[in-house]
């Protein structure tokens, strides 16, 4: 890495590190709500828009396991597919 | 009557405080700690991108250490300058070499070696579960003071500078275009950088041919407790934003001024090489009602000797950030070395710029009034020679530089105390306490009774509660260093270079905190009063139970 370069890293770090955590944690709290709303029908909450959300659920479950656990609940809260 | 250049100052106590980190810190790596350049930190252990994440060491401590300076290492010394500059440059020196280093270095380690966790849940699991909910008292506590202290001090450097007002106010408006800029526009940090310092440092000038003042009284109160209502206000809108909105960009804008004031001031001192006109010992700061030197230098210089802040920032952010172990050593201890020059650098222009040894006595009358306009104006004096400035528009320069950094201070601690109480909420089950509004309405409502009942509503006398603050600080820092110790005991390995100094800083704080609670008996301030003796009781309780783990592990040690 050039030197130049080297500064201008350093520069965006010094921006970013100290708050990268706390942009990544309000993001995930987004995302968290965002699975609760895919996820809703099958845990009996009525969701509208389950028709689009629907087509979601594959996408999204690759994250599922780490959401059920980070939401406090250590296997799969739905009795229709298991987790783990 | 003997006079000394502030250049052998500066010299002396930069030459030290090397020394410190080429020998003292390199003992106490390899031989106390074993720093292990193969042990994985937790950054690799628990990587989650969120916290854990490993970070380049010199970005790592470029944001430790503006975390960890701020106002305070210039408060601090303005204020101890009572008893004359040797006591205070002695206390900041060693205090830095052998205490404010071992402490935030050993408090970085210990969270390494613990999976990254904090200094309150290392409380809970070496000392005890009770220990560890006391020590989120003194910690909110802590933060309640900070705010407090803040607060006042800004508003007296407001209405002594009024010249300050614009540029301090402007800064919030640039770091709130760099913010979006960066964060929603994706504009490289490159020309935000240039264009906001410059801008800045443009406003400054604006500042200095504009300048403003509130009306003397407006609804009963003066100046100084108007500034005081709007600048809670301000941090309580401002601890709800979102981080990277506000705080994140005027953090780093604070950071770029740090560095380039510590700069300014220290080119200049080497410029203008100004005599040392305060008393090396002030044998008349009884007579004009100073508390006595010993024990309350050693509250007064917290930050900039020792703070127990440090270990908060260090355990809480900067050991889950760790690349490597051996980078603790680089990131902790000249973290602090760095706060240890903040402070040198007021001690020596509060101690060389206030004009001849009369005008430094006639400012230096009354003890706990002074804290920023006493750097300003002594810097102002120094830059100006030195670098050829303005005196007017150098005060102006130095004001937004020390308002800024305590402004951001009280930014953060509005927010996390809100955090604190949510936390509170959660644990003891009352929802109204995890609401955000309220929770926020609480944090800057303690905060103002404090700042009004330490005698801020008359605008004056408002800093008596520094020596409180960091008589708090320092219990912290006694117990962080306790902590430490057990952990030492356990691994089998000395630790009496981590309790003599925690000896050492909780005896002082503890006494300091008893004749305080004299004077505000005698005095009538039962506010102070009460927030003294709840530091004490849940500092003494913390304490005797880590005493008590230490003498476990001793025992079993054995």
């Amino acid at each position: 890495m050039g030197r130049w370069k080297r500064w201008l890293y350093l520069a965006d770090e010094f921006y970013k590190a100290p708050y990268r955590s706390v942009i990544a944690r309000e993001k995930r709290d987004q995302e968290d709500l965002f699975m609760l709303l895919v996820f809703s029908e099958m845990m009996g909450v009525p969701n509208p828009a389950s028709y689009y959300t629907l087509e979601l659920q594959p996408v999204l479950m690759e994250n599922f396991h780490d959401w059920h656990t980070r939401m406090g609940m250590e296997k799969s809260p739905l009795d229709n597919f298991r987790c783990c | 009557m003997f006079s000394m250049n502030a250049i052998y100052l500066v010299v002396t106590g930069v030459f030290f405080l090397l020394l410190g980190y080429i020998f003292y810190s390199k003992f106490i790596a390899e031989k106390i700690y074993r720093l292990d350049p193969n042990f994985k930190t937790p950054a690799y252990t628990k990587r989650d991108n969120v916290d854990y994440i490993p970070t380049d060491r010199i970005v790592l401590w470029g944001h430790h250490f503006t975390t960890v300076a701020g106002a305070a290492p210039i408060i601090g010394p303005a204020i101890a300058l009572i008893w004359g500059w040797l006591p205070a440059f002695i206390w900041v020196v060693v205090g830095t070499m052998f205490f404010a280093g071992v402490h935030d270095f050993g408090a970085l380690w210990a969270s390494v070696r613990n999976e990254g966790k904090s200094i309150g849940s290392l409380t809970g699991e070496v000392v005890s579960i009770r220990a560890r909910n006391l020590f989120m008292i003194v910690i909110f506590l802590l933060l309640l003071m900070v705010n407090a202290v803040f607060a006042v001090s800004i508003s007296n450097a407001l209405v002594a500078t009024p010249s300050s007002v614009i540029p301090t106010w402007s800064a919030i408006a640039v770091a709130l275009v760099i913010g979006v800029l960066i964060y929603k526009m994706h504009v490289p940090i490159l020309w935000p950088t240039i264009v906001g310092t410059a801008i800045l440092y443009a406003v400054i000038w604006v500042g200095d041919q504009v300048p403003v003042a509130l009306p003397d009284v407006f609804m009963g109160l003066s100046a100084g407790p108007q500034w005081i209502l709007i600048l809670f206000g301000y941090a309580a809108v401002a601890s709800l934003l979102p981080v990277w909105l506000l705080l994140q960009p005027r953090d780093y804008i604070n950071g770029i001024q740090l560095f380039i004031g510590l700069g300014l001031l220290y080119a200049a001192v080497l410029l203008a090489g100004p005599e040392i006109t305060a008393p090396a010992y002030n044998a008349d700061a009884k007579i004009i009602g100073a508390p006595p030197m010993l024990p309350l230098l050693f509250v007064t210089i917290a930050c900039g000797a020792i703070s127990g802040f440090h270990g908060l920032v260090a355990s809480g952010t900067t050991s889950k950030q760790l690349d490597k172990e051996p980078d603790a050593r680089f990131v902790g201890y000249l973290g602090s070395l760095g706060e240890g020059l903040l402070a040198i650098a007021t001690i020596v222009v509060v101690s060389a710029g206030l004009g001849s040894s009369e005008e430094w006595r006639a400012v230096y009358s009354e003890f706990g009034v002074h804290g920023i306009d006493t750097f300003t104006r002594g810097g102002a004096g120094i830059v100006a020679s030195g670098l050829g400035l303005p005196v007017e528009f150098a005060a102006t320069l130095l004001t937004v530089m020390a308002v800024l950094f305590a402004g951001t201070t009280m930014d953060s601690g509005v927010r996390i105390q809100r955090m604190i109480i949510q936390e509170w909420g959660t644990i003891y089950k009352m929802r109204f306490m995890q609401n955000h509004y309220l929770a926020t309405l609480l944090a800057v409502g303690s905060c103002l009774i404090l700042a009004f009942g330490a005698g801020g509503s008359d605008g004056q006398g408002g800093m008596l509660i520094w020596p409180l603050f960091g008589t708090t600080n320092q219990l912290l820092a006694g117990i962080t260093l306790l902590v430490i110790s057990i952990i030492l005991v356990k691994l089998k390995r000395p630790s009496r270079y981590t309790l003599v100094p925690m000896l050492f800083v909780t005896a002082m704080a503890f006494f300091s905190g008893l004749i305080q609670l004299a004077g505000f008996y005698e005095n009538g301030q039962y506010v102070l009063l009460f927030f003294d003796l709840l530091i004490i009781v849940a500092a003494v309780l913390v304490l005797q139970q880590g005493a008590a783990a230490f003498n476990r592990e001793r025992a079993s040690a054995v």
